[in-house]
This record gives structure tokens, sequence and C-alpha cells, in this order.
């Protein structure tokens, strides 16, 4: 009889632990849910009131405490195109190589650790990098050309590891059925593997843009414009970006107080591009799955 | 035909071949040219540039370390004798304290005589030390051009005193940077972490796939939001609180860095560590239940224990993200370049100091050597971050 008592103190002792324990992971969650949703609302209650076409399509007046951030924008796209035609042919290549034609799993390994190592650097590091390279070394200067190359860089594992995955997500015995017809192991690539890995590839180019429109450090030091009303006209040219904007507007205008409204504003744009490109990214990737079911 | 093909094959496969190596190449060229920057530093000294030191002749002292240098211009040293000459007392000279000594007439009428008054000024004080551009050394100078110590590897690395645009005299120590970027990182993870294994531990045991799917995107934005927006954020939210919180002078302190870079190690963390339990074989799990356990007691002998080395690995790839991190850490912690004793006070990170100070290094001077320099050694540092996550992940098999 008393064993039985004890029995049962000790399983309710368990259950008691148990809703405990999974109590706090569950309010855990919903912090993290919470964490997002302010940062989120505030910047978009502070950052809303300035939002209007002229911010979008204006440029900066007033020491950078009124008008808009026109040229940051299109800066900012410059740097995307730039770094885009960079990085998304070559990230791509690669993956196709260390899935397709790399022999040796050594140096598949290798590659795969060069390329992780390559996404663990920190962005300042590219930025010394870039302007040791590309602004000093070859002489291109504070230009787009060495910004979006500097970028392109730094985007490249994040190309090369969505294009691997994509890659092998798709099942040998298409590639058997196309080797069996006589095609050649490019062709096969060339029109079973890519078509089929492309949607997921485009996520994998969408997310990239999404880290490029962000990054400042990187572009400190090989393409950022404190002001530069003018739009650029040629690669090597400097220009804006929307980043590096807000943190001077931020920290180091001429009137800090009396730029915050811009401040915000500019952050809510920032937000609002990354939050688009995730979004498509997604609808993207749950339109394949439903199509592979 | 035939060989017009074959020859396009190889071609491609070539091609294929470059790009497949180019992170590779990449983290060479890194490598190559961070350090060719950097390299030259320790060959010189941290006097700026185009300046002199001079001494009287009979003055016993040939050489002076910058630290040395520095001491004697902020007269924490005043007599000679501390640093091996004679038992007098240290007279500074600074060109703009030629008035004291000559007359506007003996300087000529566009200053064309300062060389020689500035020789006959030392010549005339045996205890002086003179600081003054190298274009007014005469061409016979018969007084002593001071010798400076080059930097050494310990004064970099051990030296707590971070002023690169000091006059006379430079400090280039890093010990307060490190310092700097271990609280912060310290701090971060200490909150990311538990945060972050809760939430994996909710994401990969407990939550239903409503949940679990409403979670991931979140996780996701959370990781892409840029870290300026981070950085602005903190510093216009999160500073202010901390400064209320703890009655603190300035709210830009150590502490609202550590929450901050907590908040953008947690998608890194979380996604891991998730990962690493999801590898779990279901078939260990269930025996933990027949076994009467609960799904605490599983998760907890169970899940966490097979899944250690992933979770080690979320926890290491944490903290390199804390270390690197620049903009939003930037904006936040104050930047003070001191040796900080706690968490509540500014401090200033390596990244910080780069992304803060490159943009007004003259090319090639000290200075932007010795940034160089601090480049290559957060990026040391991420390497061996990197190689131990490959390590540890590889140790379990």
């Amino acid at each position: 009889m008393n064993d039985e008592i004890k029995m049962q103190q000790i399983h309710r002792r368990k259950r008691l632990y148990e809703a405990i324990f999974f109590g706090l992971f569950r309010i855990m969650g919903f912090m993290v849910v919470l964490i997002l949703g302010f940062i989120l609302c505030f910047i978009t209650m502070k950052g809303i009131g300035v939002m209007s076409w002229e911010f979008i399509t204006a440029s900066p007046t007033d020491g950078l405490t009124k008008g808009g951030i026109f040229p940051a924008i299109v800066g900012t796209m410059c740097l995307i195109a730039g770094s885009m035609i960079f990085a998304f042919p070559i990230g791509v290549l690669s993956g196709i190589y260390t899935t397709e034609y790399a022999k040796t799993g050594k140096w598949v390994k290798f590659i795969r650790l060069m390329t992780n190592n390559l996404s663990g650097v920190p962005s300042i590091v590219f930025g010394l990098f870039g302007m040791s390279l590309f602004v000093n070394t070859l002489g291109f200067g504070d230009s787009i050309l060495a910004g979006s190359l500097t970028l392109g860089l730094l985007v490249l594992p994040v190309v090369i590891r969505t294009t691997e995955e994509a890659i092998l997500s798709i099942d040998d015995s298409f590639r058997h059925g196309s080797l069996a017809l006589g095609a050649t192991k490019l062709q096969t690539i060339n029109r079973v593997v890519l078509p089929m890995a492309f949607p997921n590839i485009i996520t994998g180019l969408i997310l990239s843009i999404g880290r490029v429109s962000g990054e400042t450090a990187p572009i400190l030091f090989t393409v950022a414009a404190y002001f530069l009303p003018q739009l650029p006209t040629s690669i090597f040219d400097q220009v804006m970006a929307l980043p590096y904007h807000l943190y001077v507007i931020a920290t180091s205008g001429t009137n800090i107080e009396a730029s915050r409204g811009i401040a915000y504003g500019t952050a809510l744009v920032l937000i609002i591009i990354v939050l688009t490109l995730n979004l498509a990214a997604n609808v993207i990737r749950n339109y394949i799955q439903k199509k592979i079911k | 035909m035939k060989k017009l093909r074959k020859l396009y094959e190889r071609l491609t496969e070539g091609t294929l071949f470059l790009c497949g190596n180019i992170t590779g190449i990449a983290i060479l060229l890194i490598v190559l040219f961070l350090f060719r920057e950097g390299i030259g530093f320790f060959g010189r000294n941290s006097v700026e540039e185009g300046y002199v030191l001079a001494l009287n002749r009979k003055n016993p002292v040939n050489k002076l370390s910058s630290r040395e240098i520095k001491d004697i211009f902020d007269a924490e040293i005043t007599n000679w004798e501390e640093v091996d000459g004679l038992d007098r007392e240290i007279v500074l000279f600074r060109l703009n304290d030629i008035t004291n000594y000559v007359t506007e007439e003996e300087l000529g009428e566009e200053f064309e005589h300062i060389p020689e008054c500035i020789a006959k000024i030392i010549h005339d004080h045996p205890d002086m030390i003179a600081f003054f551009p190298k274009a007014y050394l005469t061409e016979n100078f018969s007084e002593k051009v001071l010798q400076v110590e080059r930097i050494g590897l310990l004064e970099f690395f051990g030296g707590d005193e971070w002023m690169p645009t000091a006059t006379p005299s430079a400090q280039f120590g890093i010990l307060s940077l490190i310092m700097g970027t271990l609280w912060v990182s310290f701090g971060a993870i200490l909150i990311a972490l538990p945060l972050g294994i809760g939430v994996a531990i909710y994401l990969a045991e407990v939550a239903n796939k409503r949940f679990r799917n409403f979670l991931k995107p979140v996780i996701e934005l959370l990781a892409g939001i840029p870290s300026v927006v981070y950085g602005f954020f903190g510093l216009v939210v999160l500073v202010p609180f901390v400064q209320k919180t703890f009655n603190l002078p300035i709210g830009e302190t150590g502490l609202s860095g550590s929450i901050i870079l907590a908040i953008m190690a947690l998608p890194t963390i979380i996604t891991i560590a998730e990962d690493a339990m999801r590898t779990t074989p279901l078939a260990m799990k269930e025996a933990s239940l027949a076994l009467g356990a609960t799904r605490w007691q599983t998760v907890y002998k169970v899940v966490l224990p097979y899944s250690s080395s992933g979770i080690m690995a979320a926890a290491i790839l944490g903290i390199g993200r804390a270390i690197g991190e620049t903009m939003a850490v930037l904006m936040v912690t104050g930047n003070a370049a001191i040796i900080p004793h706690s968490l509540l006070e500014p401090l200033r990170t390596i990244p910080a100091t780069i992304a803060a100070e490159l943009g007004e290094a003259p090319k090639h001077s000290t200075h932007y050597q010795a940034l160089f320099l601090l480049g290559v050694i957060l990026f040391i540092i991420t390497l061996i971050i990197n190689i131990s996550v490959e390590f540890v992940k590889r140790k379990r098999v």
C-alpha cells in the first residue's frame, strides 16, 4: 500500500517536471515570436509616418534631415545586380561541380570545408579584403564594381549551398534515364538536372539578394558614399546604399535627432525588402513541395 | 562534329572545376591580401610620420619605446632616471612652445629660422626632449635624433592602450579590444544559448506541426533582418532601456551589445541544434518512452546526450557569429577602448574598431596596417571556430 502511494508520488513528480520544462520551452518559443513581432511593429509604427511617394523618389536634403532616399535605393539595386551577375553563375557552376563532377570524396569534403569557412568569415573582413584587392591592388577605386565583387564573394557560399541541396534532392533515376537514352553527362545536367533543380536554386538567389541588400560592413570601404545625390553613370562610380545610409543618419549625421524620422523610414524600407524576399522564397518553396507531392 | 563536342565538354568541365574551387581560392586570396597589407606593421615605429624626436647630444638615452614616449609626453614619466638616463627632470618641447624660448624676431619674418632656433634650444637645454616636424631638422643637426623601438608582438598583443592617433607616439595595444570582444560575445552566448536550446527542443520534440510551420519562417526572418537594422533598433530601444534599468550615465554598454548579439545569434543556434536533435533515431526515443519515462525524461536522457555534439557545434557557431558581428555592435556598445570590468561599461570590439577607424586611417600608415592586422586576427579566430565545428561534428561518428 505504502509503495503504491510512493509510486504515485514519483509519477506525479515526473509529470510535474515535464509540465514545468515543456511550459518553459513553450514560453521561449513564444518569446522568439514576440521579439520579432516587437522589432517589426516598432519600426513599422515609427517608420510608416515618413513613408510617402516623395520619400521613395526624392534625394536627401537639409543635411540628411529631410527629403527622401532615392539615391540610396538606386545604389542598393546596383549593388544587388552587380553582385548577382558575379555570384549567381559562379555559385551555381560551383554547386554543379561538387555534386555532379568532383569524384573523390576527400576533395569534395575539402571544398565543403572551404565553403563553410568562407561563410563564417565576418563581413568586415570581406570589407578589408575588398578594399585591399579590388580598390587598391586592381585600382577600381571606391566603385560599384569593387563593392559588387566584395558582396558577391560574401554571398557565394549561400548560392553554392542552395544549389548543392537542390541538385542532391533530385533522384538518381532521372539521371540514369537520361544517360540510358544516350545523352552525355553535360546534356543530362543541362536538360534534366538543372531544369528540375531550378526553382530551388531560385530560392537561394532570392535569399542571397536579401543578404546583399542589408550588408553594411563590406561596402563601408569599397563603394558606399556618405551623400551623393547624383545617380551613378558607370560601374566605376560611388553610390549611396540603404544600409550604410541608415548607419550614417543613425549615428553620425549632422543632426541626429532631426534625422530620426528618416532613419525609421529607411529601416522600414530595408525590412520591407527583406520581408518581401523571404516571403517570395517561401512561396516558391511551398509551391515546389506541393508539386512534388 | 564529335571532336568539337568533346572539346566543348572538356571546356565546360574545366570551367566547372575552376568554379568548384572558387571558395578555396577566395580563402587563399583573403589570407594573402590581409597579410600583405598588415605585415609591414611590425617593422615600423609608432611616431607620427614626418615628425622626429630629438635630444641634447649629452643625454645618454638613445632609444625609447613608444610606451615610454607616450608616458613622457603625458608627464607620467618626469625624470630621465626612469628611462635609464641621468637623475634629472625631463623638459618637454613641442613646436608651439617655441615662442617661450625665442622671440618672434629671431624666428624671422617668414619663420625661415625655425630649424636653427630649434637646434639652438635643444643645445641649450641638456634635459630636453623635442618633438617637431622632420622638415625643421637642420642639415648639420649636431644634437641627437632619438631612435624609437619598433613595435613588437608583445606590445601589440599585451598592450592595453589603443590610441592609434595619439601624438607624438601612437599606442597599438589590442588587449582592450580583445577583452571587449570576448566580454560581449560571452554575454551574448550566455543569453542566447539557453534560449536557443530551449526553442530547439520545443521545435524538435514538443511543438505541433502548425506552430512549427509558423515558427520556422519567423526564425528565418530573424536571421534575415540586416545587422544595421538590429543596431538601429538597439540604439533607439535597448540603449535607453539599459540606461534606465541599471541607472547608468550612458546606455551604450557591453550589455546592450550582448542582448542585440544574442538575438542575432539565436537563429543560428536554434536551426543547428534542432537539426541535430532531429537526427535522434526514433527507436531510441520509443524505447525510452516504453520504459515508462516521460517525454521530458526522454529529451533529457536520450535526445540531448545523443545530439550533444550538434548542440556544441551550434554554440560554437553562435559564438563565431557574435565575434564577427560589426555594425550592430558598433552602434550600441559605446566604443570606448578600455579594458572592461563589467558588462555595464562601454567597450569596443575588434570588428567595430576596424569599421570605425579604417575610413580615417591614411593608406599604408602604421594605423592602417594595424587595422589590417586586426582583420587577420579576426579571420584566424573564425577559421579556428569553423574548423573546430567540423571536428566536433565528425567526432560523433
